[in-house]
């Protein structure tokens, strides 16, 4: 790292260890917020104070701004309610069916559970874009274009989380409950939804997030089904917003839709970042 | 286990059957959205599937000829290289300084103040709408854009840099947003595996007089290589799948020259033209890239927990 060091005595190098920690990380601080807050100023900002150049303090133009991108033809409001929907639904859809897929390898022994096990970790890593070609051909033929089911229902299957429950019910569940509520006569399905369900509320969350935040970024697949204006969500805006006619286009009206897109997520990550990033290890290492 | 200390084993099979029925959404998607897709793409890359203006072409069953017409392109060589060169770009760059923050979280001697902070920060980029951020930086970036503007007014340059126009700048710009997205994430992995390293090593060795340096190269990066190893592998079958970004950031055109235009991309305009048999026979060799490269990291990962 910093060979210079080497040389210096042991008190002295770790001081100057820490402080020469502590300039990097704040300088990689200001290389990631740097752009937003780019992004921020600008969209307070009118087209033509921009084209004058960049100035570091925000101006007063953010709400004429905002009712210009209202009023002009991009679909705002109906892209973020889609936007909204298709994702809560799969975080709710993968969460819920991750854990019961997690809580059947878990707590059942079968014949086919290790074969199972394997092949799921097996179909973690392929990516849905090289089955997108049959993928939009079955859409095609089951008439699902323009509908949200595609993009929703397929999330059920979801190899991550899964891993990731996986790995919580082994560390939080001991088969002894399960048994126990056997005795009491709670039938499988109930204990499942009513005991074990409960148990698994910070991994059901952490996961929650993650699938939200992946649904509301994602781009390719929506941009192959979604065609119709009012279905649109906001990253194919987004995309639309590029290939129209940068130039004539007000540049105020820009920034405020990509902080429109990006901010709500921002938020509710620094609100809830102490459970994401604790969540990001337990998930991926132990693979 | 527990059901067999119960000993009847009537109620055993009774209660295992449910590990099956609870299986059964997860197998019924899979097998709808991903199954039957994935076989579906497979067998259209054998046939000759296309329109030439208004006419339809196929499908009509050719072999390999996909395969063969789509290898022997050297379009496709372009966008793999293309593809090759921005991830490494972004890669590199992305390991050191993980390695560099991730030894620096993990070692209590340094005290670091506000670690919490900067891990929420480092990880914050992999959150956003990379489309968004792709036109983000393509505002910012533009020739008469907020970056010129600042480059000029430190008297930097003297005439805005058309960083669109430029081969390397392009790619420059699609890997720097992508080690700006994955950087956090790569660090929080490689913290999580040193903290796994035993404690004792590190103190024998200082100890024994070894400086931090030392301790880094001998003792912590031998034993990150299976993390490190399954870091890259995962980011490669990542970088594979590169689009969002070079996509949004060039308009689709992968311009200038087509110099960053990716395999994805590629295979999104066989799509979207509905070339079914190229989109195919793209498709068929993507899945057994990506396919290797999971069973790397799965032989890997099984090493680990041996």
């Amino acid at each position: 790292m910093n060979t210079e060091n080497r040389k210096i005595t042991k008190g002295l190098n770790i001081k100057a260890r820490r402080v020469i920690a502590h300039i990097v990380l704040v300088l990689i601080t200001l290389l990631c917020l740097f752009w937003f807050f780019i992004l921020i100023i600008n969209a307070t900002r009118s087209h033509s104070e921009m084209t004058r150049g960049f100035s570091p303090f925000p101006s007063s133009f953010l709400l004429t701004n905002w009712k210009n991108l209202l009023a002009g033809t991009l679909p705002v409001w109906s892209g973020l309610i889609n936007s909204l929907a298709i994702s809560s639904f799969s975080a709710l859809f993968s969460v819920y069916f991750s854990a019961m897929t997690a809580y059947a390898i878990h707590a059942y022994d079968f014949k086919l559970k290790k074969a199972m096990f394997t092949f799921i970790l097996m179909i973690m890593m392929i990516p849905t874009q090289v089955t997108a070609l049959g993928f939009l051909q079955l859409i095609g033929k089951l008439k699902l274009e323009d509908s949200f089911i595609p993009l929703i229902v397929p999330t059920i299957a979801a190899p991550i989380t899964f891993f990731y429950m996986k790995q919580y019910l082994e560390s939080t569940l001991p088969l002894s409950i399960v048994e126990a509520a056997r005795i009491d006569g709670s039938g499988e399905f109930h204990t499942f939804n009513r005991i074990v369900l409960p148990m698994m509320k910070p991994a059901l969350a952490v996961q929650a997030i993650f699938t939200f935040v992946s649904s509301w970024n994602n781009y390719f697949v929506p941009a192959l089904v979604l065609h119709k204006d009012n279905k649109k969500t906001l990253p194919i805006l987004i995309a639309q917003l590029r290939s129209a006619d940068f130039l004539k286009f007000d540049m105020g009206q820009v920034y405020v839709m990509i902080a429109f897109s990006i901010l709500p997520i921002i938020i509710v990550y620094l609100l809830l970042s102490r459970y994401i990033v604790q969540g990001i290890a337990l998930g991926s290492v132990k693979g | 286990m527990t059901n067999k200390t119960r000993g009847k084993r009537g109620k055993v099979v009774s209660y295992n059957k449910w590990g099956y029925i609870f299986l059964i959404p997860f197998i019924l998607t899979y097998i709808v959205f991903q199954l039957i897709p994935l076989i579906s793409t497979i067998y259209n890359s054998f046939f000759e599937n296309y329109r030439s203006g208004l006419m339809q072409i196929g499908p009509n069953f050719i072999g390999l000829e996909n395969y063969k017409s789509l290898l022997s392109n050297p379009d496709i060589w372009v966008y793999t290289q293309n593809t090759l060169i921005m991830w490494v770009m972004g890669f590199i760059p992305q390991i050191i300084v993980s390695l560099l923050l991730a030894s620096w979280f993990s070692d209590p001697q340094l005290r670091l103040k506000c670690a919490g902070f900067f891990k929420t920060i480092i990880y914050l980029p992999n959150l956003i709408m990379a489309s968004a951020f792709a036109m983000l930086f393509f505002t910012l970036f533009a020739d008469g854009g907020p970056i010129n503007s600042i480059l000029i007014q430190l008297g930097i340059l003297n005439k805005p840099f058309k960083f669109m126009s430029n081969i390397w700048s392009v790619r420059g710009l699609i890997a720097l947003m992508n080690f700006l997205m994955w950087f956090g994430n790569t660090t929080i992995l490689l913290m999580a595996g040193m903290m796994g390293i035993d404690t004792a090593l590190f103190e024998a060795a200082s100890v024994d007089g070894a400086t931090s340096t030392q301790i880094f190269y001998k003792i912590t990066l031998p034993l990150l290589k299976p993390i490190l190893l399954y870091v890259m592998i995962t980011s490669l079958i990542g970088g594979l799948q590169m689009y969002d970004v070079p996509q949004v950031l060039t308009n689709g055109t992968g311009e200038p020259m087509r110099s960053s235009m990716t395999l994805i991309m590629y295979l999104n305009k066989h799509l979207y033209s509905k070339n079914y048999g190229m989109g195919g026979a793209l498709s068929v060799i993507l899945f057994f890239i990506t396919g290797i490269l999971s069973l790397l990291v799965f032989r890997f990962s099984n090493y680990k927990k041996s």
